[in-house]
C-alpha cells in the first residue's frame, strides 16, 4: 500500500466541487460502474465536470475517475449524480450490482471467461 | 511488456488517464487482494495489470460511521483508505478490476463502500507475521466471500501444513505460495481463486447421485 495522506487535499476544494454535500445517494454507483459521456464538455460548466466528460468519451470505471481527478471515490460519485441528473452521462452497471449482492453468484460462463483470460496472461 | 513487475510504480493521482476501455465494455467485475502493510498487494496487482497500477482512496460514508447521534456527526473523525488497482480484459465487453486493499481493522468499511459484488478475494500473507492476516480471513470467512490465501515467500520458512494451522484456515480454503513480483505465480494465485469459485458454485456430482 502507499498511504498518502489526504492532508495534503484541499478540504475546502472538496467541499466546494460537491457543493458542501457528503454524499450521494447510495447504490446508484458502484466502484466499478462504467461511466460514459452523452454530451461534449461545454463551457461554462463546472472543470470537474468538464473532465469528467471528455474522460469517459470511452466507458470508463468511476475507480479510475477518482485515481485520474485525485478526489476520494465518494466525492466523484457526487459529481457523477450531478452529470447523471442532467443526462450528461449513462451508466452501466456491473452484473453483481443488479441483483442482490449478497445473493449474487457469478454466471458458470463468466467464471469460464475470466479463467481463459487469466491463462491468455 | 513488462518483464519486472516490481519496478512498476504507481501512477500518481491527477495523472494522466490510462488507455481507455473498450468502447463496448458492459460490465466490470472485482477480486481484492487484501493484506497487511508491505506484504505485496500492490505488487501483485502490478505484476498481472494491463496498466499501471492506479491509486486512489475513500473516506469512511457517515452511513458506515454508525453515528447515532447527529450532533455527534460535526465533530466526527474520518478515515481515509488509499488503495491501488488494476485491470484485465476478459472478453469484448467484460473486464476485470484487481484491487490491492489493506487488511486492518480501520479500513475495513471499504468493503461495504466499494468491493461489494466481488467474485473473491487472495488474502496475500507474509509467513514472518501470519497475526496481520487473521483479521481479513475472520471477515471474509463471517462474510462469505470466497477466497483463497497467498503466502509471499520472502524467505525460506514454515511450511504450508504449519501455516494453514497458524492461520486456523478452513481445510476448504486453498493456500498456494507464490512470489509477488512474479506474473506467472500471480496467474496462478488468480487461477487458483477462480477455479475455487467454480468448485463452490458448481452443482456437486456426488450430491446429485451421478455415479
Amino acid at each position: 500500500m502507499n498511504p498518502r495522506p489526504i492532508d495534503r487535499e484541499d478540504p475546502d476544494r472538496l467541499y466546494t466541487v460537491t457543493g458542501g454535500r457528503s454524499r450521494s445517494d447510495e447504490g446508484i454507483f458502484d466502484s466499478v460502474t462504467l461511466i460514459v459521456s452523452e454530451c461534449e464538455p461545454k463551457a461554462g460548466m463546472q472543470s470537474e465536470h468538464m473532465r469528467i466528460l471528455r474522460m469517459c468519451e470511452r466507458p470508463t470505471a468511476v475507480v479510475e475517475i477518482s485515481a485520474t481527478l485525485g478526489m476520494p471515490v465518494s466525492v466523484v460519485t457526487i459529481l457523477l449524480r450531478d452529470l447523471l441528473d442532467m443526462g450528461r452521462i449513462t451508466v452501466r452497471h456491473p452484473s453483481s450490482s443488479v441483483a442482490d449482492a449478497q445473493a449474487h453468484t457469478p454466471a458458470p460462463e463468466t467464471l469460464k471467461q475470466v479463467l481463459d483470460a487469466l491463462q491468455r496472461l | 511488456m513488462h518483464s519486472n513487475a516490481s519496478d512498476i510504480p504507481v501512477q500518481s493521482p491527477g495523472s494522466p488517464a490510462p488507455a481507455p476501455l473498450s468502447a463496448d465494455a458492459q460490465d466490470a467485475l472485482k477480486i481484492v487482494v487484501v493484506g497487511g502493510f508491505g506484504v505485496g498487494k500492490t505488487t501483485m496487482v502490478g505484476a498481472v495489470s494491463e496498466i499501471r497500477p492506479l491509486s486512489t482512496e475513500e473516506v469512511m460514508t457517515e452511513a458506515s460511521v454508525g453515528v447515532d447521534d447527529p450532533s455527534r456527526v460535526r465533530s466526527k473523525t474520518t478515515t481515509t483508505a488509499a488503495f491501488d488497482f488494476g485491470r484485465i480484459t476478459i472478453t469484448e465487453d467484460k473486464i476485470l478490476y484487481l484491487f490491492g486493499a489493506p487488511g486492518q481493522e480501520r479500513f475495513w468499511f471499504l468493503w461495504d463502500q466499494l468491493f461489494a459484488g466481488s467474485l473473491g478475494a487472495v488474502v496475500l500473507v507474509d509467513p514472518r507475521r501470519v497475526e496481520e492476516s487473521w483479521y481479513a480471513i475472520d471477515r471474509l470467512e463471517a462474510h462469505g466471500t470466497p477466497f483463497v490465501v497467498a503466502i509471499n515467500r520472502f524467505e525460506a520458512g514454515p511450511g504450508l501444513d504449519a501455516l494453514r494451522e497458524a492461520l486456523d484456515l478452513s481445510e476448504g480454503v486453498p493456500l498456494v505460495e507464490c512470489d509477488a513480483r512474479s506474473r506467472d505465480d500471480c496467474k496462478a494465485v488468480l487461477i487458483s481463486l477462480v477455479r475455487h469459485l467454480n468448485d463452490l458454485y458448481a452443482p456437486s456430482p456426488a450430491r446429485e447421485g451421478t455415479p
